[in-house]
């Protein structure tokens, strides 16, 4: 969203001044130029290859989510961009800088702008939580003084400034998240990096962590790539999306696009997944091939774009003058669209059943039939 | 007890924590940057040097190997160059130190592998270099394990420092064999007996304590 916005900014100031600082609005926070990391093979494992022609790049100012099955290379990507992993091909630029090219202190050094958090916080057991905000700082070579400062700062920022000299054993799930949040940003990087950091928490903390987030990115412009495999983290969070299968990228771009319309099958079982297309078990288990008399025919609708599902039902109904039942239903508001599936019980026989196909494939609504109940 | 016995294990006794302190102070000297050493030098670690590792292993386990009593007699050449003699509570320092050295080393090591590995990656992903992630991360966050390490280290020299009684090393150990073996004290064996008990005991629960006070992880359970 930012990055559009700062495109829309850089516009008028290109046109008033030609060698305004454009090119540097546009460069992109991270970018990755035909990258491929392979593992070597190690004793009797062979080497895997978990990156292949990776080519793209995270916008200043976005939030990008990168989805896949675990194994698909999303953590070796991440490790890519702040350094921890060399590619075995190509290039990761980081803010202009070419982090695959530095090693020893000037990697440490590049290491300063990239913040990263992790799903079981990684903090120090034997340091309070003012005292883990402080190492990325003592690392750095800040004074004594200025890391005062500083970690007051961030304490009140994450919002567990009273937390000052407990140590993590004290501290809840969300609490040393937020202490996790705080030291990732206390050397000012302009990108965070999140590893499933939401993934061990419960979901009213999970809502709060992201809440956090998204104010960090709106109010400190910090560039934020996240992996994760929670539909709460995409939908709340996100606003761009990468999807990983098999080390390759096989779909990304804006998280309301890739939702409406999943290209790639790796794409549309995780949004089966998240959005509970798949039937029920309980009416999967009734499910029977063949017509049942005096039954219903069963038939699922694909519900995409903004008000689309909300009248489908009722249409539907008036169309063929039937009683439509909704055996099951899931719905959810991704980036302003609604994108869901409803399925329906259509009794009256077959040709009734026939005639919603009909009805619905008119109105451009995805269905299909799945068999037939009692 | 007569007075001159009484006299007799008091010096004993001071002979015995005499080189047991000073041999554990420099086995540890040695033994935990060669036990830190040996806990990040294996393939893709901190320092990676899989075949420095795999020979100062050998050399560790070669030595912890060898009955102690052998030890003694065996090193007593690198005693005398070291010491001047192979006599007494001085030159005892010695095979205590030598033979404290690798059990250190590899306490060490253990201490230090049970640090979360999660804990250097995230030290080395905000640019911390080797060095920082030792002395910021590893040893603060084995403080506990390291300390329960040197306690167990100590109460094994107590045992050793004994056993250079034998071979006339001076110490407790020393003054069991001779007065209690060799005249037929018993009452003198039981007091050596029980003051290395006592020690044992307060090295052991002042190693306890320490660790417990230093342990954040378990402090508020």
């Amino acid at each position: 969203m930012n990055a559009h916005q700062s495109l829309a900014v850089a516009e008028p100031l290109r046109s008033r001044e030609p060698v305004a600082p454009a090119a540097a609005i546009v460069e992109p926070m991270v970018r990755f130029e035909g990258l491929s990391k392979t593992y070597p093979a190690y004793r009797d494992k062979p080497s895997v290859q978990a990156l292949q022609d990776i080519d793209f790049a995270i916008a200043r100012g976005s939030i990008t989510g990168v989805i896949g099955r675990s194994g698909a290379g999303k953590s070796s990507l991440v490790r890519l961009i702040n350094g921890l992993e060399k590619p075995t091909a190509g290039r990761v630029v980081v803010d202009g800088r070419d982090i695959s090219a530095l090693s020893g202190r000037p990697l440490r050094r590049a290491q300063r702008s990239i913040g990263m958090i992790f799903q079981h916080f990684n903090l120090l057991s034997s340091r309070t939580a003012a005292g883990n905000i402080a190492l990325p700082l003592e690392i750095a070579g800040w004074s004594k003084a200025d890391i005062r400062t500083r970690v007051a700062e961030l304490l009140e920022l994450v919002d567990i400034a009273d937390k000052h000299d407990r140590y993590p054993s004290e501290l809840s799930g969300g609490q040393k998240q937020r202490i996790g949040i705080a030291r990732a940003l206390a050397t000012r990087p302009s990108v965070l990096l999140s590893d499933e950091a939401t993934s061990a928490l419960d979901p009213q903390t999970t809502r709060a962590i992201l809440d956090l987030l998204a104010n960090i990115n709106r109010e400190l412009g910090v560039t934020i790539v996240l992996i994760t495999h929670e539909m709460s983290v995409v939908r709340q969070l996100v606003n761009e999306v990468v999807v990983i299968d098999g080390g390759r990228i096989v779909e990304r771009g804006h998280v309301a696009d890739i939702f409406t319309h999943p290209k790639h099958p790796t794409t549309q079982t995780f949004l089966a997944e998240v959005l509970g297309d798949t039937v029920p078990v309980s009416l999967a288990s009734r499910l029977e091939q063949r017509p049942v008399t005096a039954g219903k025919a069963v038939i699922r609708v694909q519900v995409q774009g903004t008000e689309a599902g909300d009248t489908v039902v009722a249409r539907l109904a008036r169309e063929l003058a039937i009683d439509v039942a909704v055996l099951s239903a899931r719905i959810d508001e991704i980036g302003g669209q609604h994108v869901g599936s409803v399925i329906l019980g259509i009794p009256g026989g077959e040709a009734v059943s026939r005639q919603a196909l009909f009805f619905l494939s008119q109105n451009d609504f995805a269905a299909e039939r799945l068999g037939y109940v009692t | 007890m007569s007075p001159e016995l009484i006299n007799l294990i008091i010096q004993a006794t001071g002979e015995s924590l005499f080189m047991v302190s000073l041999a554990a102070l420099m086995a540890t000297a040695v033994g935990l940057p060669v036990g830190l050493f040996l806990a990040t030098s294996r393939k893709g670690e901190l320092f990676a040097a899989p075949s420095v590792n795999a020979i100062l292993g050998v050399i560790v386990n070669a030595t912890r190997s060898t009955p102690f009593i052998i030890l003694v007699v065996a090193i007593i050449p690198f005693t005398r160059l070291v010491a001047g003699t192979s006599i007494g509570s001085g030159a005892a320092i010695v095979p205590l130190t030598v033979a404290a050295m690798p059990f250190i080393a590899r306490l060490v090591e253990a201490a230090i592998r049970e640090v979360d590995g999660g804990l250097i990656e995230t030290a080395a992903s905000f640019g911390a270099s080797p060095l920082q992630i030792v002395f910021k991360v590893l040893i603060p966050e084995a403080l506990p394990g390291l300390v329960l390490a040197l306690t167990l280290a100590v109460v094994s020299l107590l045992g050793y420092s004994a056993m250079v009684g034998a071979v006339g090393g001076g110490g407790l150990g020393d003054l069991g064999i001779r007065y209690g073996y060799q005249r037929f004290m018993p009452e003198m064996m039981l007091a050596v007996v029980v003051v290395l008990i006592a020690l044992v005991q307060s090295v052991q629960t002042v190693g306890d304590y320490l660790a417990r006070r230093l342990n954040r992880r378990l402090r508020h359970r």
